[in-house]
Formats: structure tokens, sequence, C-alpha cells
């Protein structure tokens, strides 16, 4: 028998998400994960792609540098664009064919309309927003299933979710919640273009025009440095503080979803629960509390500074470093002084 | 078909417990509930507000439904003061338990039931629940009622009724597209799809004393009792806990260390990371 473990190679415009590279990483631990199992019984693993777009064997290929060792891909102009019903149609049928243990798909936005359309179509269990997969038995000497733990209840609880009885057991998995598996130069696998037909009755929908707006080619997401501001600026105006430290320091701005809600910044620039998960190498941290609910999107950031005044905040317990202070003096004698270190190295 | 052209939106709603308010029990790291208020899902009510525009604008009646707790007539009402025209509260112990799957069971069937008697245009959802996050609901009865679905809308173009089409934006990672679907259609909302709306008087009288339907497994209408509940679902919770507690790092204070000496000390810290300097563009 062959355990197949699935990823979702998700693609825009011809452009596959990073998220969908970290997937095959985090498929490979899982089907390494129950090596004594194959030995046992001489099934093999499996870990595979499947990808649904126009033009898109490149990407196909492209996945087996992360350690794919098959990806079928569906390959026609009428797919080009992401629609829920024809995505969901294909993907159902290559579930039907292939029988997949475990599937895991990105959870972008696409991938979660996605994701919860193909469970249902399918018949089987779906765990969102997953922060960490093991495969592991239940009981001693049970076979080993998906442990997919997921955030609840704004972060304030995690639990482990378990699909017993139905396959594939599926997982969405939020971009930057794991590490991005190297880049193999010389991959091993095969692609296989599966010939799909796109009926007339799987389009009930069609784009009639893409809007891009300014605002959304900020990605927060797969930033290095990342400078955020909470309720503790005060207003909207105190962005313009967190831009220019920011510019100095070559990164995004941030947000909690306080300052979200109130309009002062756009949702796009918002870290935690219902924003973004961000894992750069540097986050400020700047007049942000650190409800729970922000905590969950940002503390696998390498490094972490915080700045509040009060020196109770939660945000201290998850920071690299904290000062406590009043963040409108820090942060311009932070810009000061990382002026004063680019001069010292050019002088 | 429909034949006359007055607009049918319904909205699947959930009251939720506000999770901004939750907090953990130090000692025992249980969920302290108590005291939690429970609200109306505030992307729902965003639903709902876009629901009773499009009504106002088309003519027509907005139906609320939601699966829950006697409790949750209070969020039904809420919808009533809204604007909503009427409210059913499905409602059993027999749905306890329910994942996302069995969920979606239980509304599609009450869907199916409330348009054979009053055909529905739009099947609106908030883009997700703020206490579980999960954004399945919405997709996946739509994928059982074999609906369009446009999920993350945020705004109605054009409700076409003698076309019978929809225009919505919605929103992706990267751009805003626009997406043209046949009627009946579902979408899920964020909150741009409308601003919630002051109630206005004769609502207000109305809601105060409007008494939403009760639905249960007795009735009206049938459910198979094997895909109802923990039963009924694909998932269950195997183990539940508080999230790892990371280590915090040195605190120092600019009352003691002085402004510009903490932001020194931060930086030779930070600068101290291998790869951060260049990363940075200064010196170590």
């Amino acid at each position: 028998m062959t355990r197949r473990f699935w990823v979702y190679i998700e693609q825009e415009e011809g452009k596959p998400h990073q998220v969908s590279w970290e997937l095959l990483g985090v498929a490979r631990r899982l089907a390494d994960q129950i090596k004594d199992e194959l030995e046992k019984t001489g099934d093999t693993a499996l870990v595979e792609g499947v990808l649904v777009g126009h033009n898109v064997e490149g990407i196909a290929r492209e996945a087996l540098h992360y350690g794919a060792d098959t990806v079928y891909y569906v390959d026609d102009p009428a797919v080009k664009h992401y629609l829920n019903k024809p995505y969901t149609s294909v993907l159902t049928t290559l579930v039907e064919k292939y029988g997949p243990e475990v599937f895991l798909v990105g959870a972008t936005t696409l991938g979660r309309d996605l994701a919860g359309a193909v469970a249902t179509s399918v018949g089987t269990g779906l765990t969102a927003d997953t922060t960490h997969l093991a495969m592991g038995s239940p009981k001693e000497g049970e076979k080993k299933l998906l442990m997919a733990t997921r955030p609840a209840f704004g972060g304030n609880v995690i639990a482990t979710i378990l699909c017993r009885n139905h396959r594939p057991q599926m997982a969405t998995v939020r971009p930057r919640v794991f590490s991005m598996p190297e880049r193999l130069t010389e991959p091993k696998g095969q692609v296989i273009r599966e010939d799909i037909a796109i009926t007339p009755e799987m389009i009930n929908a069609e784009i009639v025009e893409f809007l891009t707006d300014k605002a959304s080619t900020v990605n927060i997401e797969y930033a290095d440095i990342i400078v955020s501001g909470g309720r503790g600026l005060g207003g909207s105006k105190g962005f313009d503080l967190i831009k220019e430290l920011a510019d100095e320091l070559g990164g995004v701005v941030g947000s909690s979803r306080a300052c979200v809600d109130a309009h002062w910044i756009g949702y796009e620039h918002q870290v935690g629960q219902t924003g973004k998960t961000v894992r750069p190498k540097l986050y400020i941290a700047a007049g942000i509390s650190g409800a729970i609910q922000h905590k969950v999107g940002m503390q696998e950031s390498d490094f972490i500074l915080a700045i509040n005044r009060d020196p109770n905040a939660p945000i201290f317990d998850v920071a690299t470093m904290g000062i406590v202070g009043d963040l409108y003096e820090v942060i311009p004698a932070m810009i000061k002084e990382i002026r004063a270190r680019k001069e010292a190295k050019h002088g | 078909m429909k034949e006359f052209t007055v607009f049918h939106a319904l909205v699947s709603i959930k009251q939720v417990p506000d999770t901004t308010n939750i907090r953990i029990d130090p000692e025992t790291n249980n969920l302290i509930r108590q005291g939690v208020p429970t609200i109306l899902n505030p992307y729902d009510a965003h639903a709902v507000a876009a629901a009773v525009e499009w009504k106002r604008k088309l003519g027509g009646k907005v139906t609320i439904i939601t699966m829950g707790p006697a409790s949750a007539v209070t969020s039904l009402r809420e919808c009533i003061e809204m604007g909503a025209d009427r409210a059913i509260l499905i409602s059993d112990r027999k749905f306890a338990g329910a994942d996302t799957w069995a969920t979606s069971y239980v509304l599609t069937e009450v869907i199916k039931a409330v348009h054979a008697e009053d055909p529905i245009d739009l099947v609106f959802f908030g883009k997700q629940a703020i206490d579980g996050d999960t954004a399945q609901v919405g997709p996946g009865v739509a994928v059982r009622l074999d609906l369009p679905v446009v999920s993350y809308a945020v705004k109605i173009h054009e409700v076409d009724l003698e076309n019978r089409t929809v225009v919505i934006e919605r929103k992706t990672e990267s751009r805003n597209e626009v997406i043209k679907a046949s009627l009946p259609a579902a979408m899920t909302c964020e909150k741009e799809i409308a601003e919630i709306p002051y109630a206005s008087l004769p609502d207000l009288v109305y809601s105060l004393r409007y008494e939403p339907e009760l639905w249960t497994t007795e009735g009206p209408i049938s459910f198979d009792p094997a895909q109802l509940g923990l039963k009924g679902s694909p998932t269950t919770v195997f183990k539940t806990g508080t999230p790892e507690k990371h280590k915090a790092g040195e605190v120092i204070k600019t009352a003691e260390a002085g402004v510009e000496g903490a932001v020194k000390t931060a930086f030779d810290k930070i600068l101290a990371v291998d790869g951060m300097a260049s990363l940075l563009g200064v010196a170590k």
C-alpha cells in the first residue's frame, strides 16, 4: 500500500505561493514520522503535490525541488484563475482517484475557501489554521493519525483535533507557521499531467475584473523586519513615526487589531489571530499591550523588541528584549541611533 | 426559478463568546467563561447589514437562521432590530458537539426548507466566527447546496433579479476580484461589506416583541440522526491545553537607563544576532 501525504500547490497568476513549499516540508516530516509503521507493514509513503491552473508545468517541476515525490497537475485555460467550484471538482476527482491519507492546504484566502469546499465534497473532516502537525497514536499500539493542533477562542486555548474514520485527514496551515525546506538542486520526483475535463456545469461563476489596489501590495507575511504599532500610539498619526522607523530599518509596518478596528491603518497591516501570522528576523512592537490574539501571530519571530510604558504589559512575556518607556521618546531615539550607526559604517 | 422580482436574502449567523474578553485562570489553566459576554459574531453583523441594505434597495425580505443554544435568541433579536424580517433558532441537544461538517449539514437542510416555501436569492455568511475562526461553514453549505460561493466579499456591485445574476467583489491575498455568479448564490462577508445601521424606531419596537421560530429535531423538518452533533462529526477534539509560554527576555526601563542608554543596549543586542547587521545595513 502507498500512504500518500498530499499538499495543495497554490498558484495565482502563474506564481506559486510560498506556503506550498513550507507545506511540502511539513508533509515530508509527517511521512518520516511513520517510518516505524512502514517497516512493519512493507508499505511506502509518498509526499505528493496537486496543482490546478493554466501553463503550470513549471510550478509543478519547481515543487519537486521542495521535496515532492510526485506532482499531479491539471492544466486548462478554464481554470487559469481560482474559482471555487471547478477547483473543488477537480481536486475531489483527484482525491477519489488516489485516496491520500493526509491533505494539507495553505490557510490563505483561496486555500481556506477551497479546503472547506473539498472537505465537504469528499465527505471528510478538516482542521483549520493548524499551528502544529504530527503523526501519532492516540492510544499506544493504535495506527498513527494526523494530530492537528490549532488555537481556539482567540488563541487562549490550543486543541488537538483528530479525524479518525474519514480520509483524507485534511488541515489548513497558515503561511509562515512553518519554515521553508531547503531547495534541492537535483530533485528526484516526477510530474504527472492529469486529464480532467472542465465541463460547463463546473462553471457557475466568472471573474469579470481584477482590481489591484495599492494597499494590498504590502506583504507583511514574508517581511524580514516589521515595526508594529498598537493602541499606545494614540491615533493614526502615530503610524507616521512607525513608518519612519520601518523605512530606516528597511522593514514594513505592522499593526495590532485595535488600530485596524479604529481605522488608524488598513487591515493588510494587521498581525495576529484575525490578521497575518509573521515570523520576521526582527519584530518591533511599539505601544502594543500583547493580547493573546496578537501574540499568536508574531511570537515565532527571531528577535522581538517590545516598547511599552506599562511594565506589566503581556507583550514583554514574549519579547527577546523589552524597553519600558514612552514610545514617543524611544522611537525617535532609535531612528537617530540607526542613522548614526549607518553613517559610522559608511564614514 | 423565481417569477417575481423581490429579493429574499438569508443570513446564517452565530452567537459567540467575545474572545477579546476571555482570560485564562493562571492557577488552573482553565478558560474563565464566567462573565464573558456573548455577542453576535462581528462579521455576521456586517453580513446582516448588507442583506438589509439590499432588501431596502430592491424590496423583499431578510431571513436569519442560527444554530445554537436558546440564549442565541438575543442575537436573532439584534438582527431583527437591524431590519431583518424573520428569524429561526435551530436548537436541540442532539446538535451539540457538531463540527463544521455536521453544522453545515443542519444549516443546509434548514435553508432547503426555507427555500422550498420562499425561494432565496442570496445566502450570506460572515467570513468566519471569532471563536472558532475556521471560515469553513459558508463554503461547506454552498457545496452541499451546489451554489456558487464568493468568499471574503467586500462589496456587492449589483443584484439583477431579472437576469438572475449577482456581481460581487472579493478580496484575495494580492488583489480584489469582481465575480459574476448566477442566482441563487452564497457569499461570506468581510466587515467592509456594509456599515452597521442604526436601528429605526419601528424595527426596534418590533424586535423587542419578536419571538424567533424554534426548529428542533422534532420539526418542522426532519434530519438524519447519523449526521448530527458529535456522532455526525468527522473531527473530534483529542485534547486541549494552554499555549506554551515563551521565555521573557531582559527588560530595561528608560527611567533607569535613560532613553538613549536603553536604545543603545537594544541595538547592541539586536546586532549581536548573526546576519542582522548586514540586514539592517549597519556596522556591528
